[in-house]
């Protein structure tokens, strides 16, 4: 019985691979059924999403099956053989394991921690199960990978902080803040960066959002946008004075507000603090600005350097994941070991043999006086029962049926037999 | 008695270290600890004032270990109230600490029980000491988010976004229950002084002698009405007011500490 990963990915296919052997969510139940057909594979269960693809089998001969999915992704997709193979990777059993727990974990994403990834993964083992691609194998590697993945989160600090530019925006202005519900924002230039941070901004619940813009009505066509209000660019310094977030980008090549501007604008404003996000290159706001009280400037070098903190912490986080996952990669084998068919047989028959020993002893000491040969038949009778009733799970148990993994699991479950995974 | 005392000490200086690990660190077992270590030390506190105040037949604030120990048990007890009512994260590493060395001082000052006289033994005596030390507390952990808030001030305008910045509370948060503690304090020191002078007249004949204590309550308060003042009229908060609530705790120091050890006065507690 083994486990077998074959997948691509963000590091090992270009976007162009990965959207041809993309599963769309309802090409995926077919996809699963075929992929049960191929000789050799038990259990299905397929992982599509935009940066991988990834297919987790159970089965017997990892050969045999790899060479049967190459042959179903080169067929099904219509791609070379060659450009295929190159992106392809295929880890067995071990790797394979220590591969999902690391995808679910977020350890293998693109952005180290990202948190969709272990939605996915829950989708596509929530569709395996409702195509009964997915077995008792499988079953209990999804179920351990999910488990995984959520002691990594809790355990660890792999996806805390802010690692874009957005977010880093919004995780300082609550940190100055609080809540933002009753703040005002402001968009100075419509550039495309100041409406993605806005739209941050505006997703954690500004109050209002003015927009301030060289063509007025490029700016009413942003401000409709975040249902905010549209202003003329020369009124920005006036109304600045009920901003509490200026979002600033207008591509002017010099300053349009400097340290006097921002002093007057302060003590309009009670000296209320300010959050200005300057995203422009060049700069548009003085960085003086930031050396008055209450005010907080950030430029777009500022914020990366906050995102690379950000990403350095989550790198060193991702030590101590990588640790949890060899510990629960451990675990799972030693309960994919206790599956095998030998321990299970061996322990079954020493269950029933203590049952025997336990009884003749009751029996012996109860009736007294019987003779060496009246012993020794009850003994080989007793025996005879034990080895009957066990013959047949046990022949069941060493076949090379396609359920032996079910009745393993049931012998151990029924005769109460442990070493089981919790 | 000496033993509920000791063992608070202790347990206020534990609660501290693991403070000081939770603000370096950052773990849920030592913020735990501190809380629990707190409470315990709270307890034995409590106890030990208790017993004191059976001891001595009044309530123990008859010289300045048992006004430092009060001074403390009011602190902790503030802090409480602004945890349950506010959580402000870290705040125990900050209070706690400030808890510690106000026992620390009173367990190295002289223990004595001074008899107190029965002049000064009625129910003024219970009003002034609760007001004044409510007050001086709420300054203190004031002071305390005061502290909170330059540091968390520091790291936002210094663009050094560690650990320890995620772990702060908001700016606004900090500064909201700063003036919070502000405007509990200044209201029961305005009272403190008022009851303080009626308890006077009942017992010397006058409200007001202009005696160092009664002065540098009198320069406190003033300071702590600038606070609100400026608050108010210029939109002094932030950092400003958060520098000035630090000041201000100095004052309420000095006057509690100071006045008593190097100026003459007539009030209790020398």
């Amino acid at each position: 019985m083994s486990i077998l990963v074959v997948g691509l990915n963000h590091k090992t296919a270009d976007v162009d691979v990965r959207e041809k052997i993309a599963f769309a969510a309802d090409e995926i139940p077919a996809g699963l059924s075929t992929l049960k057909s191929i000789t050799g594979v038990n259990e299905a269960v397929i992982l599509s999403t935009c940066n991988r693809v990834e297919i987790y089998l159970s089965g017997a001969g990892s050969d045999k099956i790899s060479t049967g999915v190459k042959d179903y992704f080169s067929a099904l997709r219509n791609i070379e053989r060659e450009k295929l193979e190159a992106a392809l990777y295929m880890r067995g059993d071990y790797d394979g394991v220590r591969h999902i727990f690391r995808v679910a974990s977020s350890l293998d994403s693109m952005v180290l921690g990202e948190p969709q990834i272990l939605g996915q993964l829950k989708s596509a083992f929530d569709l395996a199960l409702k195509n009964s691609s997915s077995g008792i194998i499988l079953n209990k590697l999804m179920k351990k990978a999910i488990s995984v993945a959520k002691r990594v989160r809790t355990e660890t600090k792999v996806a805390e902080n802010a690692v874009s530019i957005g977010y880093a925006a919004v995780e300082l202005a609550k940190k100055i803040f609080g809540e933002l519900a009753d703040k005002v924002s402001m968009l100075l230039g419509a550039g495309e960066m100041a409406e993605l941070a806005a739209k941050h901004l505006t997703g954690f619940g500004v109050k209002e959002v003015i927009v301030a813009n060289r063509t007025y009505e490029r700016g009413c066509a942003l401000a409709e946008e975040f249902s905010g209000r549209a202003i003329e660019f020369a009124e920005f310094k006036h109304e600045m004075t009920k901003a509490d977030i200026v979002i600033c980008s207008t591509g002017a090549p010099s300053y349009v507000l400097n340290k006097s501007d921002m002093e007057k604008i302060m003590k309009d404003r009670k000296k209320r603090s300010v959050f200005i996000i300057d995203i422009s290159v060049p700069r548009n706001i003085d960085p003086a600005v930031n050396d008055i009280d209450n005010v907080y400037l950030y430029d777009i070098d500022d914020l990366q350097g906050v995102v690379d903190t950000n990403l350095h912490e989550r790198q060193k986080e991702a030590l101590k994941a990588e640790e949890i996952v060899k510990e629960e990669v451990e675990v799972f084998f030693k309960w994919m070991q206790s599956l095998d068919a030998v321990p299970t047989i061996v322990a079954l028959r020493k269950t029933a043999e203590d049952i025997r020993d336990e009884e003749l002893t009751k029996l012996f000491n109860k009736l007294d006086g019987l003779g060496e040969k009246e012993k020794k038949s009850i003994e080989l009778m007793a025996s005879a029962i034990v080895n009957k009733l066990i013959h047949p799970p046990t022949v069941a148990l060493k076949s090379d049926d396609e359920d032996r993994d079910i009745l393993i699991a049931a012998v151990r479950r029924l005769y109460g037999i442990n070493g089981d995974m919790k | 008695m000496v033993i509920a005392f000791e063992l608070a000490l202790t347990c206020y200086f534990i609660s501290t270290i693991l403070g000081v690990l939770e603000l370096v660190k950052g773990s849920k077992a030592t913020s735990r600890g501190m809380t629990v270590f707190a409470i315990l030390g709270f307890t034995l506190h409590t106890l030990s004032i208790v017993m004191r105040f059976i001891q001595g037949g009044h309530m123990p604030v008859a010289n300045l270990h048992e006004a430092a120990s009060l001074f403390a048990w009011s602190v902790v007890i503030i802090f409480f109230i602004i945890e349950i009512k506010y959580r402000v994260g870290l705040l125990g590493a900050f209070i706690m600490p400030m808890a510690f060395i106000l026992m620390l001082s009173s367990s190295i000052l002289p223990r004595e029980i001074n008899p107190l006289s029965p002049v000064l033994q009625n129910y003024w005596l219970w009003i002034h000491t609760l007001l004044a030390f409510t007050g001086d507390a709420a300054f203190a952990v004031a002071c305390g988010t005061g502290v909170m808030y330059l540091i968390q001030e520091h790291f936002v305008k210094a663009k050094k976004l560690g650990g320890l910045f995620h772990r702060l509370p908001s700016l606004r948060v900090l500064d909201e229950v700063n003036y919070r503690l502000i405007t509990i304090g200044f209201p029961l020191l305005t009272l403190a002084i008022i009851s303080g002078a009626v308890w006077a007249e009942g017992v010397w004949g006058t409200f007001w002698r202009w005696d160092p204590k009664e002065v540098w309550s009198l320069i406190t308060w003033f300071f702590y009405a600038l606070i609100i003042h400026l608050r108010i009229t210029a939109g002094w908060h932030g950092k400003r007011s958060a520098i000035m609530s630090v000041a201000g705790f100095v004052a309420v120091l000095f006057t509690f500490f100071g006045v008593s050890i190097l100026l003459k006065s007539m009030h209790e507690f020398k």
